[in-house]
């Protein structure tokens, strides 16, 4: 019953389609380990699902629970200075999607099968990247959906909404690099723990929920430099919604911040990354 | 052998992963497998196994050394090698949540097959590892040997000239075990070159054309599994003692007729007598313990198992605890020298 089909297994290797541009090559890659994440979606929907309604979870918890006692500048209420602020949270929430996922490939050892192939190697990386920016756009029309609901909304033009995804998403981009920097770093499942705890106080020491001036002054300072703070107060600023008027340099240059901090994470991690890709070889 | 006539050669690789533990991976490992043939790379746990086959298949460098494989340098023409080879590493790797059609459609692009061909190729493969009827299920679903079945469909895509597995048929049921070693022996007899990795003796007498004994990070000996046993000395006296207190004299005994040094067993009161000439030994054994006033509880001519081959090549102390631990490597390369002259 088991025979073996003449081209089964036998030496030598068919001939390569016709090969296309190297960068051609990379993206057809690229797109296939892509497609891979998108078939993930559909046969577990559960956890992609989940990862898009937490941050709606978080939103209607914080505005539930502290909206009422929380003074917000500017009229139309705590949602309307929240949501901004929890758009960029949701970009921080995404370092575990990809975290999990980089972590979860090289202990099943599906990271190694894909460097055992005569594959671009830089396809495993764009592939990544271009499943966990789409996850998040999704994730932010989600989220956004939620606050037009809640009686957000955004008052500027559609040129500056769009901007405010941009800086969004390029905040996304400079933490995807951190989250396979640790991702490939990480020797288990618990540095994923780790950072979903860390991902808190990060969370909670910046401009998302309250106003630095309000905090004790190393926690203020540290708060307003912090990237999410930045990207923050720029996206409020450019879907017009209510903002905190700082004192600090950071709080007045929030725009160039929220370019700066993420140029500057990418200029970091991305080069990490990449050596610590090379370095599974030793 | 010449190089030439090799799909993989290893000359004095070395690698030392370093760190806390300084472990040696690799101690000086050489390597020569014929095209078409199938060598079983033998050893225990932490022989550097894994670490073989990584580093020829690309996954890891080498601190020195030179390796090739179907002809190219696995150091500076990594993705020629690529091209060229299947990988089945030791834990299975695939995509858990992927069903097992999707996996290899997924390796199959990955392969630089056009969508369809690699579907096609998908549905050709399940059918030949007997996966067609779970081939919509996820892989997550599937058993030990599924699981390991799908693994070597998917390193068969583009059929590669040269496989590696390692330990294809650690932690599997017996069932499971025959399903990967007819799978395997399917590629072999296709004309596959193929190093294949195991703790198993059986598994490498099976499979495997030649077999290299790795201990320690190097090949302590090759050749045929029928080598490998004559080098050991050829047949065994087995003496098993009513209790303890005759084991001394009786591997006295024992070593004045024993050809080589014999193994003794003081918690089972056996002693492994290796001897040259068969039932005449057998004769002078029995009459010399019969003088010695020492009656045996039973007495057995065999030849050796694989098994006795292995830890006496490798020093290593069996997890059964028959033979006492013995011959350091140095001891085990001599005993080994007239099949290392060969590769
Ligand atoms: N990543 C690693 N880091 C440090 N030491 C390692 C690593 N991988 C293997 N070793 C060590 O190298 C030796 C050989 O390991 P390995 O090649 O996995 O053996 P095998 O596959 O035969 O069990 C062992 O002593 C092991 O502890
Ligand atoms: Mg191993």
């Amino acid at each position: 019953m088991d025979t073996v089909p003449a081209d089964a297994s036998r030496p030598p290797v068919p001939a390569p389609p016709p090969a296309p541009s190297r960068i051609g090559r990379a993206l057809a890659d690229a797109w296939t380990i892509t497609l891979r994440d998108l078939n993930h979606w559909a046969l577990r929907p559960g956890a992609v699902v989940v990862g898009w309604l937490f941050p709606v979870m978080t939103v209607l918890m914080f505005g539930g629970l502290f909206g009422g006692a929380i003074t917000t500048p500017g009229p139309g209420g705590y949602f309307e200075f929240l949501m901004p602020g929890m758009f960029a949270l949701a970009m921080l929430f995404g370092l575990e999607t990809t975290m999990m996922a980089v972590t979860t490939d090289a202990a099943k050892g599906v990271t190694d099968r894909f460097r055992s192939l005569p594959m671009s190697s830089s396809a495993v990386v764009l592939g990544r990247c271009a499943a966990d920016m789409l996850n998040s756009v999704v994730g932010l029309v989600v989220l956004a959906g939620t606050g037009l609901l809640l009686g957000w909304s955004w008052h500027g033009g559609r040129g500056s909404a769009l901007t405010a995804l941009g800086l969004l998403l390029l905040l996304r981009f400079a933490l995807l690099w951190v989250g396979i920097f640790i991702g490939l770093a990480a020797s288990g499942p618990e540095a994923v723990t780790a950072v979903q705890i860390l991902v808190w106080p990060v969370g909670f020491l910046s401009a998302v929920f309250v106003d630095p001036a309000t905090m004790p002054a190393w926690l203020g300072a540290a708060a307003a430099w912090n990237p999410l703070s930045a990207t923050a107060a720029a996206v409020r600023d450019l879907f017009g919604n209510p903002g905190f008027a700082g004192e600090t340099w950071a709080a007045q240059h929030a725009e160039l911040l929220a370019v700066a901090w993420p140029v500057l994470l990418t200029a970091v991690f991305l080069p990490l990354s990449v050596r610590r890709f090379r370095r599974l070889r030793s | 052998m010449t190089d030439a006539g090799s799909a993989i050669t290893a000359h004095d690789v070395r690698k030392n992963y370093g760190g806390p533990a300084g472990g040696a991976g690799l101690n000086g490992f050489d390597l020569q497998v014929g095209k078409g043939s199938v060598c079983g790379l033998l050893g225990p746990n932490g022989a550097g196994k894994t670490t073989a086959v990584r580093i020829l298949s690309t996954l890891l460098d080498m601190d020195a050394g030179r390796a090739s494989v179907a002809g190219f340098d696995v150091r500076r023409q990594g993705r020629q090698v690529r091209e060229r080879i299947g990988l089945v590493g030791q834990y299975a790797a695939v995509d858990e949540v992927l069903t097992g059609r999707q996996n290899l459609v997924m390796f199959g692009r990955l392969n630089r097959l056009p969508a369809a061909a690699a579907a096609r190729r998908a549905d050709e493969l399940l059918e030949r590892f007997s996966l067609a009827g779970a081939a919509r299920r996820p892989a997550s679903g599937y058993s030990g040997g599924m699981r390991r079945r799908l693994d070597l469909a998917a390193s068969l895509i583009v059929s590669p000239p040269v496989l590696f597995v390692d330990e294809p048929t650690t932690g599997l049921d017996p069932a499971a075990r025959q399903e990967v070693w007819t799978a395997v022996r399917e590629l072999v007899d296709a004309g596959t070159t193929v190093l294949l990795t195991t703790q198993y003796l059986e598994e490498a007498d099976r499979l495997a054309d030649r077999v290299c004994v790795l201990a320690a990070g190097r090949v302590v000996a090759e050749g045929t599994p029928d080598e490998l046993k004559s080098a050991l000395g050829g047949d065994r006296i087995d003496l098993v003692l009513s209790g303890p207190e005759d084991t001394e004299a009786a591997r006295a005994v024992a070593a004045r007729i024993a050809s080589g040094e014999p193994d003794v067993d003081r918690t089972a009161h056996r002693i492994g007598i290796p001897v040259a000439g068969r039932v005449r030994a057998l004769i002078r054994l029995a009459t010399e313990l019969n003088e010695a006033g020492i009656e045996p509880e039973d007495l057995a001519l065999r030849r050796p198992t694989l098994d006795e081959v292995f830890l006496h090549l490798t020093g290593g102390t069996p997890a059964t605890g028959t033979a006492a631990g013995r011959a350091d490597p140095a001891d085990a390369v001599a005993a080994a020298a007239p099949q290392e002259a060969s590769g």
